[in-house]
């Protein structure tokens, strides 16, 4: 991250400080980078200005873990691990897998709406988070939803800060909806001969009753698919479902997988180039030919069954973000390999990206904020 | 005779747009759309058009824009905030005729439907493949998925499924100025800003959805419902606590007090035990889990004081059920002249106070009110009884709801959960946030509707500038010099 060396970095101590420090960015033309970890500052594309980088490593306290409520508010700069460790105690989790939950914070993965295997049942960060402190890049301190799950009350900011990678505001503090931890939970795995018969049974299960909280096949240009079921609950249940898993498979090789292979994606990620694709569920075996089409051997993939993978390959992907946009789906570039130095992260944002322009100047007029990073140049 | 304030050649115009039974200007066809479900707030538009397709929706935005005319969409105007209500002299655009589900893709759980669609339709037409849509607002026979979107509409078992906005995927949308833009995407997580999860729920001050994509969920293996009655709600609550607390993720959990029950029996005899406070409890999943669970639910409300359990199994039992707490607003009706009916949200642990403070606050005013919630996200529905016959009673019973309404924001919730803040609770969100939040929402209205064409004057209690600039780029001078590109 050239881009960032011999910046100045901010580390406001509290929200006022946060809102004084973009304050006067703001006045004097200093483009911002929010850092929280620093595990994705290479996502997006590199800025088109940089003037300081703002640090939410000082406001890392969990402000509220209202447990019978099942909800915690906490500051942006908070360690996922961190966080899961302190709603442990209580027996609970936010329910999401996050990528190198021992670096990542709670403000990096709000903004590049990190989300796992888990989100199959759980659903993503804009399903988790129900309130959000944003500092605009004017000093204003924005507060919208609140401590209750179910809130209509104005408009869902917390929705639109997710996922917008800084370019709106500064997270400083967010409140998410938990859930407990899961009584028991098993993970099973079991080899499919192909990417046909994988694709099949993902579908076949998806449609079945089968109660499953996650599901993902591993495979790679060397490895045939592996799938892996996650299943939580109590003993009975998941004995029940066990069964009928082995039923609707046809298979009888089901081993016992440990709990590592859910952080797979956090191994593909290790190696280099990787990108983020998202097709629809039934498209996953033609996504599959079209990377074996890139003609590179040396990739690898984990595909959740809401259609969102993981890949590590280093060729050039143009043509298959072209037949990926034209499924529906998108892929996202996220650590580049030489090949594909020259390619935008996001890809396609259809005809709403004036309406996105739009939503951008009127948060920060002046660009301040990660300007260039995002979708279609904002 | 017309009541119309708009003028000939306008509506000539769009007259034009539509079928000739597509524009309504007689002031008896107006009277039918001057309220939603929210009765007692009343304005007639100046015309009521009934387009048929999403050009027509445009065409007529389009008119609206050029003339600077407010308009306000409409779906089954079931809505209890005034979401829907008119502008005075502004056009009113029904949605009703766009009612076609156009797709239908099962192995990837999606439905492509038009705005007007009733939401169990959309359950009716994938129910043979065992398939469910699962927000289901107590009004969901009747109301539509366009106004299930502009609501962000939950139910009662949003508690386990989430709520609209957790099942809308992608829309086309007519923005205020006609222009017509496709937000998301069939696949999650598309480029850009999430752009449907700040739509959705924006009670459709930032455009017109024409066209939805939702998400679809597989029916589960096993539904059960328990019935346990409880001395008091204070009780029932306490046991809600329990259920909460022992780790479990109920599809539903349903309260009524004694004044709620007995208005549902007298609406549709759905055999409730007469008790001071009703829990519904509905698990679902595999058998053999929801078998297991089910046992620990009966054994935590016995633990807390229930004196009778059932368990409905059949299909038949537990429609009976449910029918009476979703009647229990309109079953009401049985026991009060006029009801209003509020939204309130709280932690779940403030439960009691609440209750306590609710039955003082109705004790004083000398109203009843009866109180049915989704006591599972501390979703509160008080309903406030008055006979609006009696002077002073009507103004009292809003006095009281909105009581109610201050003591939620003081507990730490919100003034709505799923009904909207429409026109009936913007006052009351210069409570719930501070000018700041307010601006800073309205910097999303700017964005979309600089005009503020789009169903004006809700939601907020004071509206924005947006300035004559609004929505435009303004280049940084270090880009404007040259020295920077954006992309």
């Amino acid at each position: 991250m050239d881009f960032l060396h011999g910046l100045r970095v901010v580390e406001p101590a509290n929200e006022q400080e946060v809102s004084a420090a973009l304050l006067c960015a703001n006045r004097d033309g200093l483009a911002v980078i929010p850092r929280g970890g620093g595990t994705k500052l290479d996502w997006g594309n590199p800025p088109a200005r940089a003037g300081l980088i703002l640090s939410t490593a000082r406001l890392n306290r969990i402000i509220e873990h209202a447990w019978a409520d099942l909800t915690v508010t906490v500051e942006a700069g908070c360690t996922v691990a961190d966080l899961q460790h302190a709603l442990a105690i209580r027996g609970q989790r936010l329910a999401l897998d996050a990528l190198w939950p021992e670096r990542a914070t709670v403000g990096g993965i709000l903004s590049v709406n990190d989300s796992g295997a888990l989100r199959l049942t759980y659903g993503g960060l804009r399903d988790l988070i129900i309130g959000i402190t944003l500092v605009l890049a004017d000093g204003t301190i924005a507060r919208s939803g609140g401590k209750v799950v179910k809130n209509v009350a104005g408009y869902d900011l917390p929705k639109l800060a997710t996922g917008a990678l800084g370019t709106l505001g500064v997270i400083t503090q967010a409140i998410f909806r938990l859930h407990p931890l899961p009584r028991n939970t098993r993970t099973l795995t079991l080899d499919c001969a192909d990417i046909d018969s994988a694709q099949a049974l993902l579908l076949t299960l998806q449609g079945s009753n089968v109660a499953h909280t996650a599901l993902q096949v591993r495979l790679g240009g060397s490895m045939a698919p592996k799938m892996d079921i996650l299943l939580e609950g109590t003993d009975a249940g998941m004995e029940a479902q066990e069964a009928r898993i082995r039923g609707l498979a046809r298979v009888t090789l089901i081993e016992k997988g440990d709990t590592s292979i859910w952080r797979a994606r956090e191994e593909l990620t290790a190696g280099g180039a990787f990108s983020k694709l998202s097709v629809l569920p039934a498209n996953i075996a033609t996504t599959v030919s079209a990377i074996e089409r890139t003609g590179d051997p040396e990739w690898y993939a984990v595909f959740y069954a809401n259609g969102i993978g993981w890949l590590s390959l280093n060729a050039p992907l143009n043509e298959l973000r072209v037949e990926v946009e034209a499924g529906g789906g998108s892929l996202f570039v996220l650590r580049r390999s030489p090949a594909q130095a020259r390619m935008d992260t996001w890809g396609e944002t259809g005809d709403a990206l004036p309406l996105m322009r739009a939503i951008k100047s009127q948060f920060d007029p002046n660009g301040t904020l990660n300007p260039g990073r995002f979708a279609g140049g904002i | 005779m017309s009541s119309t304030l708009l003028a000939p050649a306008i509506l000539d115009e769009l007259r034009s747009v539509v079928d000739p039974r597509g524009l309504l200007t007689a002031r008896d066809e107006l009277r039918t759309y001057e309220c939603d479900g929210l009765t007692n707030f009343r304005v007639a538009p100046g015309a009521v058009a009934l387009p048929v397709s999403t050009e027509q929706v445009q065409a007529l935005v389009r008119i609206c824009h050029r003339a600077r005319i407010p308009f306000v969409a409409r779906g089954a105007g079931t809505g209890l905030s005034g979401g829907a209500l008119p502008t005075a002299g502004g056009l009113l655009i029904s949605l009703a005729r766009m009612n076609r589900i156009l797709e239908v893709d099962l192995p990837n759980a999606r439905v492509v439907v038009e705005p007007g669609v009733i939401n169990q339709e959309v359950t009716a037409k994938i129910a043979h493949a065992r398939y469910f849509y699962a927000p289901d607002p107590s009004s969901q026979s009747v109301c539509s998925i366009g106004g299930n979107v502009a609501e962000n509409s939950g139910g009662a078992h949003c508690l386990k499924y989430g709520f609209t906005t957790t099942h809308v995927l992608a829309l086309e949308v007519v923005l205020p100025d006609g222009s017509l833009v496709h937000i998301g995407k069939k696949t999650p997580d598309a480029p850009g800003f999430d752009l449907p999860g700040i739509f959705v729920g924006s009670e459709g001050t930032l455009g017109i959805a024409t066209r939805i994509t939702l998400r679809i969920v597989k029916r589960p293996e096993c539904i059960q419902t328990l019935l346990a009655a409880f001395h008091s709600t204070n009780e029932a609550g306490a046991a809600v606590s329990g259920i909460i607390a022992a780790g479990m993720l109920p599809a539903a959990i349903e309260l009524m007090d004694n004044l709620a029950i007995h208005a549902a029996e007298a609406a549709v005899h759905a055999h409730y035990p007469d008790c001071g406070g009703l829990l519904l409890v509905e698990l679902d999943g595999p058998e053999a889990e929801v078998r297991a669970l089910m046992e620990q639910v009966g054994q935590i409300c016995r633990d807390h004081g229930a004196w009778e359990i059932r368990v409905a199994q059949t299909e038949t039992e537990r429609t009976l059920v449910w029918k009476g707490r979703k009647a229990a607003f309109a079953s009401v009706g049985r026991i009060s002249p006029n009801y209003l009916v509020q939204d309130g949200v709280i932690p779940r642990t403030m439960l009691p106070e609440v209750l306590n403070e609710i039955e003082r606050m109705g004790a004083e005013s000398g109203l009843r009110v009866a109180n049915v919630f989704h006591a599972g996200d501390g979703n509160l529905h008080p309903l406030v009884l008055y006979d609006s016959r009696i002077p002073g009673q009507e103004s009292a019973a809003m006095a009281v709801s909105e009581k109610i309404l201050e003591l939620c924001i003081e507990k730490g919730g919100s003034i709505t959960g799923e009904h909207g803040v429409g026109v009936e609770k913007k006052h009351m969100m210069s409570k719930m946030f501070a000018e700041p939040d307010l601006q800073t929402m309205q910097r999303v209205r700017c964005a979309f509707d600089p005009l503020q064409l789009s169903n004006p004057a809700k939601i907020f209690p004071r509206p924005r500038l947006c300035g004559e600039r609004a929505g435009e780029y303004k280049p940084h001078s270090v880009e404007v010099a040259g020295l920077a590109e954006r992309f």
